[in-house]
């Protein structure tokens, strides 16, 4: 467990060395934040490269919402270098964070303003925002999240969606260079998720880079082009996405009545065979998983089971879900490491 | 006209940063159209009817020197209302409103959730504490306004208004009387700044505006008794609130600015101290909120 925790942060930090810093939206070096003398992020190094959609992922209290905070300024980092758009944090505060939308753990209004009310006044705070266009952009940035009807509403009567929702436009009000999202997609209903990956993805190819926390893995899956893995303070991995999933071993899932003679000849392959759940086929087919594909191409395998008489019903190459890569990166345990 | 886009490397609805008094715009807007707000407006308008109400209705008259400042005298001249309401307000009404917003001026927006927003919009940590006093100097403006105006009114309805004679024996006319009155209720508002700015300072140090609101109006109580005590005297002149009644000097011909610029004085002291320890708390603060 410990061995491929430092290997993935090794190869991280070989990955993350070649990026020239301009080309990076947010770099940090060694940051660290203690609340007391428990360390919440103990020296992190990020590389979210300009115009990624950046995953961080990470089981609860890993230190995601903490590491939002110390980018953006709201809280200040006990050691560390940190640089937004290019720019030192946390002295360029002030001219960085025009350009950066965010949600910070879930939305946070006046209840007693009405949606466009709490917009009004949260872009009114921004000395760069123009007055003269203000009431347009509001309109715009409640109609991209699907809150127009309830725009009049007061937030008091909003589901937590739809503050959700108001979080988000909010985050959207001008034209952002990075958008920072932690925990988007929650309390969202299912079409509300699936907006949020077509608004993340839009946003994207429209240039921005989007720092989006989560830990649900088919979300980042589904719109990630790099990931971060936190795991108790400490960035365990970072990188494509891709190279993370490959990092990982790919199964084989053959579907055959003979398990033990088809156990044999995955095992004389190098395979290491188990028992995968089997499907009810009116054949009564059981299945058979053979973890890792060790270099041998799909049809190899096939080849050498017919050759042995395995009646082959299925046979399926599964490449190694981020899920697992995820576990055997954060660890199995369900509790919070406190 | 250049349009934004011709101009340079701002974006589309950015504009060169101005000295954002939008965000003092809003502050008041969100401020004025609270309920909250309206319904302590409207118990401290309450407060001189319910006096001159009183004094109406009862038969017996008041004896001089008895009850609060210039009660004998509002059913001889209904300028006096206000005044009287006033008197009446400043040892705990006024404190206890002013306290509530003061109190939550930061506490208030982290408790929201909204104060993070605010940061990263970014409104700038210093900038949103010099606005967060703005509102709460404005609201103790509207306050002791507030009384005075609903204190005239009922003066006016009920009793009859005619020149008033001063403390110095001098007669003045209702213009020059009611001019008087508004200086008092300026006085008044002075008087307060100072607790404001305590109300500002504690509101930095929590997350739970109703802590910071109970604090401060606590504080003015509390300065209040200390300013009873004869064998605390060498402590009375360093209290926020030891010249809140000094106005008498305001009802002399001619007036004397004596009180009025020694309380100014004293307030701008706590104004300074307290701002600047407000200002080295929240700078540093993390907002976790
Ligand atoms: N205000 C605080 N005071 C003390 N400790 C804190 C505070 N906020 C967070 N922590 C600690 O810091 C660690 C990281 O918390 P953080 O909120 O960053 O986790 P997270 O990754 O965002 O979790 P989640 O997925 O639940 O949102 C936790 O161990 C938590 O107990
Ligand atoms: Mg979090």
């Amino acid at each position: 467990m410990n061995e491929s925790r430092t290997a993935a942060s090794v190869g991280a930090t070989e990955r993350a060395a070649p990026a020239r810093s301009s080309d990076l939206a947010i770099e940090t070096h060694g940051l660290v934040k203690r609340f007391g003398h428990r360390s919440a992020v103990e020296g992190i190094d990020l590389a979210v490269p300009r115009g990624s959609v950046f995953g961080f992922l990470g089981p609860n209290g890993s230190g995601k919402t903490t590491t939002i905070r110390v980018l953006l300024g709201l809280a200040s980092a006990n050691s560390g270098d940190i640089r937004v758009l290019g720019r030192e944090m946390p002295q360029a505060l002030a001219s960085v964070l025009p350009g950066v939308g965010a949600l910070v753990e879930g939305p946070g209004f006046y209840t007693f303003l009405s949606g466009t009310g709490n917009l009004m006044r949260l872009d009114a705070a921004d000395p760069h925002a123009s007055s003269s266009t203000r009431r347009q952009r509001v309109h715009d940035a409640l109609e991209r999240v699907g809150l127009s009807h309830a725009a009049g509403k007061k937030v008091r009567a909003y589901s937590l969606g739809m503050k959700q929702r108001l979080g988000l436009a909010n985050a959207m009000l001008r034209p952002r260079e990075l958008l920072v999202l932690d925990e988007p997609t929650n309390g969202l209903d299912p079409q509300g998720t699936r907006e949020v990956r077509n608004l993340v993805r839009s946003l994207a190819a429209g240039g921005t880079t989007v720092f989006v926390s989560s830990h649900l893995l088919a979300e980042v899956e589904q719109m990630c082009s790099h990931v971060g893995v936190m795991s108790a303070g400490r960035l365990v991995a970072q990188g494509p996405i891709e190279e993370l999933r490959s990092a990982g071993q790919a199964h084989v899932v053959v579907q055959t009545p003979d398990v033990n003679l088809a156990s044999q000849v995955l095992t004389r392959l190098g395979l290491v065979p188990g028992e995968a759940p089997g499907t009810g086929s009116p054949w009564g087919t059981t299945a058979v998983l053979g973890t890792g594909i060790n270099g041998h191409v799909p049809e190899e395998i096939v080849a050498a089971l017919v050759a042995e008489g395995v009646r082959v019903r299925g046979f399926t190459v599964e490449n190694a879900s981020l899920e697992e890569r995820f576990v055997s990166l954060t660890g199995e345990g369900f509790d919070v490491v406190g | 006209m250049l349009s934004a886009k011709a101009n340079g490397p701002t974006r589309e609805g950015a504009v060169r940063p101005g000295l954002g008094w939008a965000l003092l715009g809003s502050e008041l807007a969100v401020l004025f159209r609270r309920l909250r707000t309206w319904a302590m407006l409207i118990a401290l308008a309450a407060v001189p009817i319910l006096i001159a109400v009183a004094v109406k209705l009862s038969s017996r008259p008041t004896a001089p020197g008895r009850g609060p400042l210039f009660l004998d005298r509002i059913t001889q001249n209904g300028l006096f209302v206000a005044v009287t309401a006033l008197v009446v307000c400043v040892p705990l009404f006024l404190p206890f409103t002013v306290g509530v917003v003061a109190g939550d001026t930061i506490a208030g927006e982290a408790n929201l959730g909204t104060l993070r927003y605010l940061l990263i919009a970014p409104a700038g940590r210093i900038r949103l504490l010099l606005v967060k006093y703005a509102g709460a100097v404005a609201f103790c403006l509207a306050a002791t306004a507030t009384v005075a105006a609903s204190g005239a009114l009922a003066g006016v309805v009920l009793f009859p208004v005619g020149p008033v004679t001063l403390l110095s024996g001098d007669t003045i006319s209702v213009g020059e009387s009611s001019l008087r009155s508004l200086l008092i209720a300026a006085y008044i508002t002075v008087s307060l700044l100072g607790l404001s700015a305590i109300g500002l300072l504690i509101s930095t140090f929590t997350d739970v505006p109703v802590g910071a609101m109970a604090a401060t109006v606590v504080l003015s109580v509390v300065s209040q008794v200390l300013d009873n005590l004869p064998q605390l005297e060498w402590l009375h002149p360093w209290l926020f609130s030891h010249h809140w009644l000094s106005f008498a000097d305001l009802l002399r011909q001619p007036i004397s600015w004596t009180s009025f610029g020694e309380n100014a004085l004293l307030q701008a002291g706590y104004i300074a101290v307290c701002g600047a320890l407000a200002y080295a708390k929240f700078s540093n603060k993390d907002v976790l909120s």
